[in-house]
């Protein structure tokens, strides 16, 4: 029998090229999925009104939850609290499709994060580096993301956790097979995993790009880098024209290479989400986590 | 024998991978031009199959491929590639469809099954997966899981509700090649 692990790796698989979009209501889930999204998440205040809210953000209501699980037939994932094992639980008995343990709400354990092993449904985890990835992955994620900070319309955390990680997996590749140990104790991660990257030059599950995607060359961008496809929060809804984008931004990740096509995909889409870039920033949701 | 791999959404490299291991040429198509290459036979991989539809309408390969398709090019679908040739879709193949018949991502499952025309089980990895509830007599059922058509053939039309290219046998892809080249 193959293992729930290698099937929750597998729809990540099923993801790739695609972009995952955040959505509150069971409208702009229908939105989303018209416009093209391979996956929706579904909470209750998108990541920049999280920001501007303050206090303490946890896991949305089941209800609203259920409510965009009804109305959509792609996939559904939502949102638990680093470390918070009993929102994951919530999340599995409502079937969710993947749950994200996610900076972007306020941690409930500064230390451990959720053993997602003991899991049935799949999770995927923020990551600024490879170590933190690969961290994830012991823990049981079956999918990665760059912890790009999220809610403010700035792709520049978002680039600098592709560029160190893929620039970390190609140092790895090129280590000789004994150096492999001291990298592992080095980046705190077992040989295994290690010695993975040393011999595939990847991580071992799908790695997307998340935080601060707001246009279509931000899109493109991360898939450039590396990314394996795009998660856009705040970048949609907050915008002028939320189908519209949402549309080029799916066809952005399709045909990334492919200036020509980007340019058409970027012309008169209406306002872009105002932003605030990270200068500006109070509080650094990346640093959640290590 | 060059093989067009279905590039706008899903697992099409891992497709291509199949294909690389079993040194066949195949090329990735993300636009209109890439699809006016020629080709032999095409593979529409998984992913959503919302997402892929929406793609193919908007970069204008629907109608080529449905006409195409009817003219006899190959093609091999798997999972929301099989959903896309059905009645409800580009309705090249005479068979209905149900998305998602196993459920959420808790329904994935992995089994081993038998495969008309394939000596000894085959590896069946079905996520979040469709199956055939009919299929016309001009169908040829390929496999049947649980009661289930999960595999069947139309003429040049392969299609599976599992993902062959997720495990490491490659005879479902080389039985698609015999149907290319045939």
């Amino acid at each position: 029998m193959e293992d729930r692990f290698t099937l929750n790796k597998n729809l990540a698989q099923m993801l790739k090229g695609g972009v995952i979009m955040d959505v509150t209501t069971p409208e702009q889930a229908k939105i989303a999925e018209q416009a093209g999204a391979c996956a929706v998440m579904a909470l209750e205040k998108i990541p920049a009104d999280i920001r501007g809210a303050g206090g303490v953000a946890r896991m949305s209501d089941p209800k609203m939850i259920k409510s965009i699980q009804n109305a959509v037939s792609i996939p559904v994932m939502a949102k638990c609290r680093i470390g918070h094992f009993v929102e994951a639980q919530i999340l599995e008995a409502i079937e969710i499709d993947y749950i994200d343990e996610s900076e972007v709400l306020t941690p409930a354990d500064d230390i451990y994060h959720i053993d997602k092993r003991k899991f049935k449904v799949p999770f995927v985890c923020g990551a600024k580096d490879l170590g933190e990835a690969l961290r994830r992955i012991n823990e049981g994620a079956s999918m990665i993301r760059t912890k790009g900070e999220p809610g403010t319309g700035d792709i520049i955390q978002a680039v600098r956790h592709m560029r160190l990680i893929q620039s970390e997996i190609r140092r790895i590749t090129s280590l000789s097979e004994d150096e492999l140990y001291e990298a592992a104790k080095a980046l705190k991660v077992p040989f295994d995993l290690i010695n993975f990257v040393h011999q595939n030059g990847k991580l071992p599950v799908v790695n997307f790009a998340a935080g601060g995607v707001a246009t279509p060359a931000d899109a493109a961008l991360m898939m450039q880098l590396g990314a394996e496809g795009v998660f856009v929060g705040s970048g949609i809804f907050k915008s002028g024209n939320p189908e519209k984008r949402a549309q080029a931004i799916v066809k952005a990740v399709t045909n990334y290479d492919n200036p020509k096509i980007i340019a058409e995909l970027s012309e008169d889409l209406g306002g872009a989400m105002v932003g605030i870039n990270e200068e500006e920033i109070k509080l650094l949701m990346a640093e959640r986590g290590k | 024998m060059k093989i067009a791999i279905l590039a706008l959404q899903g697992a099409f490299e891992e497709h291509r991978q199949m294909l690389l291991k079993l040194g066949v040429e195949s090329f990735l198509i993300r636009n209109l031009s890439d699809y006016q290459q020629p080709k032999d036979g095409l593979i529409i991989p998984g992913g959503e199959s919302t997402t892929i539809l929406k793609l193919l309408k908007d970069l204008s390969i629907y109608d080529l491929l449905k006409k195409d398709i009817e003219n006899g090019l190959p093609v091999f679908g798997t999972c929301a590639g099989l959903i896309m040739l059905d009645s409800n879709h580009l309705d090249t193949m005479d068979i209905v469809v149900k998305r998602n018949a196993y459920g959420r991502q808790l329904g994935s499952f992995y089994c081993e099954g038998e495969f008309l025309g394939i000596d000894n089980k085959i590896p069946m990895t079905f996520i979040r997966a469709p199956y055939i509830v009919s299929a016309k007599e001009n169908v040829k059922v390929l496999s049947v899981v649980d009661g289930k058509i999960v595999a069947a053939l139309q003429g040049k039309q392969l299609v599976t509700a599992f993902h062959p290219e997720l495990n490491e046998d490659t005879r479902v892809h080389e039985y698609f090649l015999s149907i290319v080249s045939a």
